[in-house]
């Protein structure tokens, strides 16, 4: 290994509001350049992970930590979202603005990186993920493939260092997710995909984790 | 592209002079306005009969009120009921007031984009907090119209068909129950979807707009012909 780990899950243990365990000492690493996916039902918390990573929630125990640092507050991690990027599960709660040029340019401008380079931002990001022309779309009529392919164009815009994917193919068909599978296998040098289908999986990752018993669990493809 | 602010500020000045009016020539002045502004934006007149409908389909209920109601002598009378002058003229004024403060807004401000709209509300000084919610009420109502839909259509694939019975009025009091929670949820995705985004309550404006010549032109000649009905209301000149 030698290099230290991107991301870091130490002893994290995490319950549900109504006292369901989720996760007990817990350990996960993922280093700069790997591609990871993690496997598991319904329910066993692989969303929950991702969000711990991003502090959208604290772990009860344990400790999260980001680039090398320990975060804890919420400062702390705010900093870790401008670097690492969340692709939600549902397209419709990532994507806010009446336009897709103003949705893809919701994060650079939070980047504070100024308009005109912003301009050309939105158009790359949009050509990169194949719908270059689509700035001025209105994104709540676009179909299920394209709020899903824009979403992950909104991360692209503030180029992430590791990118974080709830289910990033469910819902689509296989023109779609072989477009997003490509595009992830292209673009993408370090990311966890979270999803239940396990060809996905082994088409865009190296390593396979298995959610179980409260831990992660190495499976071999 | 006109200015937004210039156009949220003459809806404003507008509505309220009218609203206040009740001289028959500042109104008549004011519904000519109107019309003379929605044939200048090009408006699908097909759409704004289909909005007016709905507008005086309210109006049409003070028709049915108003003049059996408001005191005055009786203009004439049946079954004991009196139709009174006073009464008829306040529905004829309402009716006026409410369709030219319409038919203004429709022509200024559906006109601009949201965003557009949004962004001249913040430059006008009017609180965050309001112009955030005003944003989203705007971009979410529709996803909220679409869930109503979906949760409908699965009713009726269950066989659900409304009459009137208290299991009827259950399940759209769940059907309510299930909105408010799923937009309640929705909502909170939402904004963790925002701050994972970098949001830290700053919304930064992607296309500025400008004020331009053609701006201060709008301003001025609509905001003298605003002064001019307020004068013809209340000026001491008659």
């Amino acid at each position: 290994m030698g290099i230290c780990a991107v991301i870091e899950l130490r002893d994290v243990s995490f319950s549900y509001p109504n006292g369901l365990k989720v996760f007990e000492d817990m350990n996960f690493h993922l280093h700069k350049g790997d591609r990871v996916g993690i496997v598991g039902p319904n329910g066993s918390g692989k969303t929950t992970l991702l969000h711990l990573i991003v502090g959208l929630i604290k772990p009860d125990a344990g400790e999260v930590v980001v680039f090398g640092t320990p975060r804890k507050t919420e400062k702390d991690f705010r900093e870790v979202r401008k670097r690492v990027g969340l692709l939600f599960q549902d397209p419709e709660d990532q994507l806010f603005c009446p336009t897709v040029a103003e949705d893809v340019a919701f994060g650079p401008l939070n980047l504070r990186i100024p308009k005109d380079e912003v301009h050309r931002i939105v158009k790359r990001t949009l050509e990169e993920v194949g719908l270059a022309g689509f700035e001025e779309r209105v994104t709540y009529n676009l179909s299920g493939g394209e709020k899903k392919l824009v979403s992950l164009a909104t991360l692209f815009a503030m180029s992430p260092e590791v990118l974080l994917l709830d289910e990033p193919t469910a819902g689509l068909d296989e023109n779609a997710t072989e477009k997003i599978e490509q595009i992830l296998r292209d673009k993408v040098e370090t990311y966890i995909v979270v999803s239940h289908h396990r060809e996905v999986l082994e088409k865009t990752t190296d390593k396979i984790f298995r959610m179980e018993d409260s831990r992660l669990i190495r499976v071999s493809i | 592209m006109m200015d937004p602010r210039v156009k949220i500020l003459v809806t404003l000045g507008f509505s309220v002079v009218l609203a206040v009016a009740d001289r028959p020539v500042v109104l008549g002045m004011g519904m000519a306005f109107a019309i003379f502004l929605v044939f200048l934006a090009r408006l699908n007149l097909r759409q704004v009969m289909t909005r007016l409908l709905v507008v005086n389909t309210f109006v049409a209920f003070l028709w049915i009120f108003l003049p059996f109601t408001f005191p005055g002598p009786a203009l004439f009378s049946f079954w004991g009921l009196q139709i009174t002058r006073q009464g008829i003229a306040a529905c004829v004024q309402i009716t006026v007031k409410s369709n030219a403060i319409v038919l203004a807004s429709m022509a200024l401000l559906s006109t601009s984009t949201v965003f557009g709209l949004v962004h001249g509300l913040h430059h006008l000084k009017v609180p965050d907090k309001l112009v955030h919610l005003f944003f989203f009420s705007f971009r979410y109502i529709h996803v909220i119209h679409m869930e109503y839909h979906k949760i409908i259509n699965a009713m009726k694939a269950r066989g659900f068909e409304p009459d009137t019975s208290l299991r009827t009025y259950k399940s759209y009091a769940y059907l309510i129950g299930t909105l408010f929670l799923k937009s309640s949820e929705r909502s909170k995705r939402i904004y963790q979807a925002m701050v994972c985004r970098g949001f830290d309550g700053t919304f930064w404006v992607f296309q500025h707009f400008a004020f331009r010549k053609r701006d201060l032109f709008a301003l001025v000649f609509m905001g003298l012909f605003i002064l001019f009905l307020a004068f013809m209301q209340w000026g001491s000149v008659r």
